[in-house]
């Protein structure tokens, strides 16, 4: 059927959520949608831990400015200066908004919002840690994710759960709604509307190891791919250094930022060679680089230097109550998964594939950008992980993730309701917007079957961790790019064994691996073509940053089997390029 | 190691009724419940429906009854419960909720339920204003409501309740009142008197017998009866409060 709706916004993570409540504010009950492919409260914000970064000074002195700065170096100076200030600046507000909406944050013993020390952010541009993640315990995502959730419920936001994005419908530069398919029944549905929202989060299910929910498939940035949209510096992939070991599940920065430290096999906090200032608080890139290196000069706690090496991250430090307090939830996943108590014994932990710093490109308001010159899709937005305003460059630094959401998300929830207070329903045929998708369904039924997407996805997923992971190389990228092309060709002979339409789970994934194969190869020919070493992207042939050739950001359009590549202008209207050392 | 999983399928569409279908499928004791009913849709049978997202016991998608138990399957290992080789692992979608498909559920009553406690932080004052000072709470408060603040909405609670499980049991459930209580004891939050025509009521609070099933069989270890118990407490202390100004 059609749904008729002011505004649609796809995903209910925190920026989601955000933009739904903006939007249901200004507009009123019931003419703001949300389509989400879980159910709210699902989504993988609420797998967040360590806090929200923000320069409230409540423990120790902090500045806005220093938030911001943190903000550009840590994304090795390829973030828009422009937004990681509005982002420092805005942070504070957020958070303050936030808590007066419910958000139970751990508090001092005065009764502030208590902070704690995170990776990379720092006093006085660079001198030493600061006291500047806002947190819940281990559970800041999960927080934030209720509480803006009960804060729509307040509102009337209407939510249409288990709904899967399937395409945009457009009408040249205009986008006029979504296509999607409804799990409970395998119905297509069209979404009419004056604006849309894509905040469907990241695709980390592209890598073998990762600490992204099986629901991270980046279904909003491969359906604006394949409708000709560019996507945003895609080569820049974030390892989070500690993943429990083997299994990818995330330890938070935030042990290392109550004290907790790195160790090699001979018990050297290894460290304090690779980041002397900041140590085990280095941003992620660095940290997980010293890990890998670690690893490959034998230093690993098997010492084989093989890739399913470890290091050890050192809580036994921290004390028990500590933990209890501030890091419950770390001890149970080390109970549960590895059964050992961090307050006793050290955590195994390996680089975990995180968070994309790319994504759809977008203005400082969420409009989704057409081009390198600056051109909009008028009635499109993205916000979060999914979008690029670029506020992370090249590598985003721990707690920023958090404040993108709520920023950005609700910049981008009050412009498009502004925007749709203001515009007509375009009149697009939605039936012929949905042709394109009843015709994949229709060879996905056909397919041959001689390809199973199990297989596919296997080697997807090995191809991205072995060739596009935490240190590249021109030829291996170059491979992978074949590979994911053959991959893509393979795609075709799959067929859906399960012939239902309700709860069609194997659809679903199917229609999810088409999307990460996408994405994947755009992330591989971009990194190829990025021949330079900056923030996660780090390459053994081009071992330094090269600002004169490549202080630009990628955008990439998906053109059959290839990718052409373009740029777009950093905004470095603040702080001037330095080399970035701690 | 080779077990068998047994696995309560259902398909309304061509069943008409569930039924038990066995899968031997081999697999480590670390692995997770949800790897080993993963690896059963991949190389066994494609059409098996299981929720999932996160994957590491922090979503709340994938509750189910496991060998008797609500458990998370992403947060159970099978050496939790199977350690031989001929061992069985049961699989059976959440009770007490209609079942769509296999080990999906529909969850719609539940979350209806939740809603009705109204949650969300409620203030006599208008609407957060920008640039305005954090409300001070002190960490003794704090701690009055931090473990309700655990809940994932996972419905396990709600599944293990006899009283909620009862035919024609219009009780909210557990989880219900374990949300309300995350307000109600939240020194920012004045909206007690707003709840308690849904929790002072004999579908609200005192449905509650104390069986102590959602203690249990809480995932996020919360001490759900507990809660309900304090919020009862609270009601009756209001009661009194409101007899005394009168």
């Amino acid at each position: 059927m059609n749904y008729e709706f002011d505004t649609v916004i796809v995903g209910a993570g925190g920026a989601g959520l955000y933009a739904a409540l903006e939007a249901s504010r200004l507009h009123g009950a019931g003419r703001t949608a949300v389509v989400s492919k879980l159910y709210p409260i699902r989504s993988h914000t609420g797998a967040a831990q360590g806090g929200i970064g923000a320069a409230l000074g409540n423990v120790e002195e902090d500045k806005p400015e220093w938030h911001a700065f943190d903000t550009v170096k840590g994304g090795d100076y390829l973030t828009d200066q422009n937004a990681a200030i509005i982002l420092a600046e805005d942070a504070v507000r957020a958070v303050l908004e936030l808590e007066h909406r419910g958000l139970p944050f751990s508090r001092t013993p005065e009764g502030k919002i208590d902070q704690r020390r995170f990776g990379g952010h720092t006093r006085g541009f660079g001198e030493a840690p600061v006291c500047r993640s806002c947190y819940a315990a281990d559970r800041t995502g999960h927080m934030i994710l209720q509480t803006l959730y009960q804060q729509c419920i307040r509102n009337r936001a209407s939510f249409f759960d288990e709904f899967h994005l399937l395409d945009l419908l457009m009408d040249g530069n205009r986008c006029c709604g979504v296509v999607v398919l409804e799990l409970a029944t395998g119905q297509l549905h069209t979404f009419h509307s004056k604006a849309v929202l894509l905040a469907t989060g990241g695709f980390g299910r592209m890598f073998q190891i990762t600490s992204n929910a099986y629901a991270n498939t980046g279904d909003g940035p491969a359906v604006a791919a394949r409708r000709g949209l560019p996507l945003e510096d895609m080569e820049f992939f974030q390892f989070h250094p500690t993943g429990i070991r083997g299994m990818g599940i995330l330890i938070t920065e935030g042990v290392r930022g109550e004290g907790g430290v790195l160790r090699n096999r001979h018990g050297e906090r290894f460290m304090t060679r690779y980041a002397p200032t900041l140590l085990d608080l280095a941003p992620r890139d660095m940290v997980a680089r010293a890990i890998t290196l670690e690893i490959k000069a034998g230093n690993g706690i098997v010492g084989d230097k093989s890739v399913d090496d470890y290091v050890l991250l050192d809580a036994t430090g921290l004390g028990k109550a500590v933990i209890e307090e501030k890091l419950p939830d770390i001890a149970e996943f080390c109970r549960t998964y590895q059964n050992i108590d961090p307050a006793d014994t050290p955590i195994p932990v390996q680089p975990t594939a995180h968070y994309a710093m790319g994504g759809i490109p977008t203005d400082l308001d969420g409009r989704v950008l057409c081009d390198g010159a600056g051109g909009v899709i008028e009635g499109l937005y993205a916000a979060g992980e999914c979008a690029c305003v670029s506020v992370h460059g090249a590598n985003r630094l721990g707690t920023n993730s958090l404040v993108d959401l709520v920023v950005f998300g609700r910049r981008a929830g009050r412009h498009m309701a502004q925007f749709a207070a203001n515009a007509d329903l375009c009149s697009v045929n939605v039936s012929d917007g949905a042709a394109d998708v009843c015709a994949l369904l229709d060879q996905l039924k056909s397919g041959s079957g001689s390809v199973k997407p199990g297989t596919v996805r296997d080697r997807m997923r090995t191809v991205m961790m072995e060739k596009i992971g935490i240190y590249r190389t021109g030829s291996q990228m170059r491979e992978a790019v074949a590979e994911l092309q053959q991959l893509r060709d393979d795609f075709r002979h799959i067929r859906i064994e399960d012939p239902a339409a309700a709860y069609n789970t194997e659809l679903v994934e199917v229609l999810e691996l088409r999307n990460l194969l996408d994405l994947a190869l755009i992330t591989a020919a971009c990194a190829d073509w990025r021949e330079e070493t900056r923030g996660a992207h780090a390459r053994d042939d081009f071992p330094e940053r090269d600002d004169e050739a490549f202080l630009n950001h990628s955008l990439a359009w998906l053109n059959g089997r290839d990718v052409r590549l373009g740029t777009r202008p950093v905004d470095l209207s603040r702080w001037e390029p330095k080399p970035r050392v701690y | 190691m080779r077990i068998t999983c047994r696995i309560k399928r259902y398909h309304p569409e061509t069943d008409e009724a569930p039924y038990d279908r066995d899968y031997v499928v081999d697999v480590a004791p670390t692995d997770r419940v949800l790897d080993v009913l993963l690896l059963i849709k991949r190389t066994q049978d494609s059409t098996l429906a299981v929720r999932k997202s996160c994957g590491h016991g922090v979503c709340g998608s994938d509750a189910m009854v496991i060998n008797g138990q609500e458990r998370l399957a992403c947060k159970t290992l099978v050496q939790d419960i199977a350690t031989n080789d001929g061992d069985t692992l049961t699989v059976e979608p959440l009770r007490g909720l209609p079942v769509q498909r296999d080990l999906y559920v529909d969850q719609d009553a539940f979350f209806a339920k939740y809603r009705l406690v109204k949650p969300y932080l409620i203030r006599r004052d208008t609407e957060a204003e920008e640039g305005k000072q954090e409300f001070t709470q002190l960490p003794e408060v704090h701690r009055k409501f931090a473990d309700q603040t655990k809940c994932i909405l996972c419905a396990s609670c709600y599944s293990s309740c006899p009283i909620a499980n009862a035919p024609e049991s219009e009780f909210i459930g557990p989880a219900a009142v374990v949300q309300a209580s995350r307000f109600v004891f939240d020194d920012r939050d004045e909206g007690l008197e707003d709840r308690l025509p849904v929790l002072d009521a004999s579908d609200g609070v005192w449905a509650c017998e104390n069986h102590f099933n959602c203690t249990r069989v809480c995932p996020r270890g919360i001490k759900v009866t507990k809660a309900i118990n304090r919020t009862k407490r609270l009601i009756k202390q209001a009661r009194e409060k409101s007899d005394q100004d009168v």
